[in-house]
């Protein structure tokens, strides 16, 4: 009777992975199965990638932009979540409900709104003017730098969340007990707290770095076209070059690049400790 | 365990003991009184035990002590130098924290260096002390492991070393034994007390089981609701509760309700209903008093005993321990009576049902402030 019940609950998950088949484990083996048949057969389209300095330059720029990314997102995202663990339980719901709000704006609002912000003649550099600071207006959009600032507010959740949760579970007494044995405030976080915190430290990195890796939307509007990421230009390739075979080489070589991410952080690290399955 | 344990044991460095002052402390959560001025001396190289049920405040008063709890008010000094302000780590206290609080990611003797660590011995100059430390409680041979790979006995020793190898001025432990086995607590009962006594250091400890209160303190403090109870050496605690929640308490207790009746130099008598008590002390006549009575001061037996205290009573229930009887008298006159015989001596039969005679000396009971 045991089994049979295990059976139906197996039962339950079938609809998904048929969807999961349907819709995405096969579009992807059709990626990359035109990867290396377009225009024919073989691996000339990843030899591409060695050999042409225009793909370098924007997978440089895109492992640029994501680190730099990564790097800030997950600093804030720390801060964020520290001070979430701190406060008392009503700021800590309005901070919560803070940021999954932002989760509920779509990308496209938000990248929108940061060009309002960011453009001459905009907020930000009118309010500048206007107080004297600049004479001109800064070049703050359609650049590197504000394609980092509309990536690191997106993905802000993103790194909050798995801190805050691995943190929450980290128990106040150890930073206490380093502080009766002698640690300053300093000491004790360095020694104890921010190793314990950790798991949540290396979930947040790796997911922001990949979800910034093939990230689309903010990069296109925000980078006006003058920086230009790998997921844009595998776009370009499909809709208006029409180079399927490097639009598909390069979407491959996205996602080897994800897994390349995962197996090198698994070298280091238990994943399945980080990720919560044991 | 505990007999090899002594004879192999390292001999502790010699160390200066510390006497703790608490002056008026109190502690206000809201509107509630964690602590209400509460003031208490510790001398130097005793071991005072914290007494008292959940929420009475014990580890608010510990806390305050440690640096963790700011107090409402009052003050706390160390050798009469204030340390009221003073942030944790710059009082030097060893503390033994209720679960131990071993750093997880830590090995044994890396948890056990951190104090010297923050105060800047490297861990190869730091491997001498550490070393002692876990042998002074046994650890030596899981010196590698993570904490988590220990037993709660042998965390509980790691957490001690750890708060023993800088020297502290004071050690400070938060019920670090219960949360072990009844067996494993008794032998380290027994450690506990032999380590305070060789190392000299001024111990508070806090528990809310009184054998472990009463087995190793040189003083217990009794606390209810915040305030301090009675305070005294276990004997005196024991034999002369001053209220019936000390004699509640700390240990058993059968309380008599009655009204005092004149008396002379040897005592007093006291009316409890039909019957007359023989109760010693003194007394203002036609008071009402209550008396404590411990259940093994109460003698039983077939006839009629040749004590000043005498009542018949029949057998309501009983408990077999091993080494005693607990027997439920009814009595009638003075209601039930709970009764302690060691059961290898044990004169009557003790069945459900059976007539019997308790009886007592008028010294073995006490007189208490109802409370
Ligand atoms: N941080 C706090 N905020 C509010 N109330 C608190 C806080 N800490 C303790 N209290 C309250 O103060 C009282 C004393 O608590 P304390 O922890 O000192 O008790 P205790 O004697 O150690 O009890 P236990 O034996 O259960 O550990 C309790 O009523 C408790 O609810
Ligand atoms: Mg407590």
């Amino acid at each position: 009777m045991l089994a049979s019940q295990r059976h139906t609950y197996w039962l339950l998950i079938v609809p998904a992975v048929l969807l999961m088949l349907v819709f995405y484990i096969y579009p992807l083996i059709q990626v990359l199965w035109i990867s290396v048949t377009e225009p024919y057969f073989g691996l000339q389209n990843y030899e591409a990638l060695l050999s042409r300095p225009l793909l370098h330059r924007i997978w440089l720029t895109t492992l640029r932009i994501c680190a730099i990314t990564t790097i800030i997102t997950v600093t804030l995202g720390y801060l964020v979540a520290y001070a979430m663990a701190r406060v008392g339980e009503r700021q800590r719901t309005t901070m919560m409900f803070c940021i999954l709000l932002t989760f509920w704006l779509s990308v496209l609002i938000r990248a929108f709104a940061w060009v309002m912000l960011l453009r001459n003649g905009g907020l930000i550099n009118s309010a500048l003017m206007g107080l004297g600071i600049i004479d001109g207006d800064l070049p703050l959009l359609r650049n590197e730098f504000a394609v980092i600032v509309g990536m690191v507010h997106f993905m802000m959740p993103l790194a909050v969340l798995p801190i805050y949760s691995n943190m929450s579970g980290i128990d106040g007494r150890y930073v206490s007990a380093a502080r009766g044995l002698g640690a300053s405030p300093w000491e004790a976080f360095w020694h104890i707290h921010l190793p314990l915190s950790k798991p949540g430290l290396i979930a947040a990195t790796i997911l922001v770095f990949v979800f910034s890796l093939g990230f689309f939307i903010t990069p296109a509007i925000l980078g006006g076209g003058k920086v230009v990421m790998i997921s844009e230009y595998i776009q370009v390739s499909f809709e208006e070059t029409l180079r399927w075979g490097q639009a598909t080489m390069l979407a491959s070589s996205l996602l080897f690049a994800v897994l390349l991410t995962l197996a090198l952080v698994a070298r280091f690290v238990d994943l399945k400790k980080v990720f919560g399955a044991r | 365990m505990a007999e090899t344990a002594l004879a192999s044991r390292p001999e502790p460095q010699s160390r200066a003991s510390h006497s703790l002052s608490i002056r008026s402390l109190s502690k206000y959560y809201g509107s509630l009184a964690a602590v209400d001025d509460v003031s208490l001396e510790v001398r130097q190289g005793r071991f005072l035990t914290l007494l008292g049920p959940s929420g009475s405040g014990k580890t608010t008063i510990l806390m305050a002590t440690a640096g963790f709890v700011q107090p409402s008010a009052g003050e706390i000094l160390l050798d009469d130098k204030p340390i009221t302000n003073l942030p944790p780590d710059k009082r030097n206290f060893g503390m033994v924290f209720q679960g131990y609080a071993l750093f997880p990611h830590m090995s044994v003797e890396d948890n056990i260096w951190f104090p010297l660590r923050v105060r800047g011995v490297s861990k190869s100059a730091a491997a001498k002390s550490v070393a002692t430390s876990l042998e002074l409680v046994q650890m030596a041979h899981l010196a590698k492991r993570l904490p988590t790979q220990l037993s709660g006995g042998q965390q509980q020793r790691v957490a001690l070393a750890r708060a023993l190898v800088f020297q502290p001025d004071l050690l400070l432990l938060d019920e670090p034994l219960s949360a072990l086995d009844k067996k494993l607590r008794a032998d380290l009962q027994w450690e506990l007390k032999s380590l305070h006594a060789r190392l000299g250091t001024t111990f508070i400890y806090v528990t809310h089981d009184q054998e472990e209160a009463l087995s190793m303190s040189d003083e217990i403090v009794i606390l209810r609701d915040g305030k301090i109870e009675q305070q005294g050496d276990p004997v005196a605690l024991y034999e002369r509760p001053a209220t019936r929640f000390v004699a509640d308490f700390l240990g058993k207790s059968n309380f008599i309700r009655g009204q005092s009746a004149g008396g002379d130099a040897q005592g007093f008598r006291v009316k409890a209903g039909e019957v007359t008590l023989h109760q010693a002390g003194s007394q203002a006549a036609d008071q009402p008093v209550l008396i404590a009575l411990r259940p093994e001061k109460l003698s039983v037996t077939r006839a009629r005993p040749d004590l000043p205290n005498a009542i018949p009573g029949r057998i309501a229930a009983f408990n077999y321990y091993g080494s005693t009887f607990h027997l439920q008298v009814e009595t009638g006159a003075l209601g039930d009576l709970i009764v302690t015989v060691p059961a290898w001596k044990c004169e009557i039969d003790p069945a459900i049902g059976n007539e019997v005679w308790l009886g007592w000396e008028p010294d073995a009971s006490v007189v208490v402030r109802d409370n």
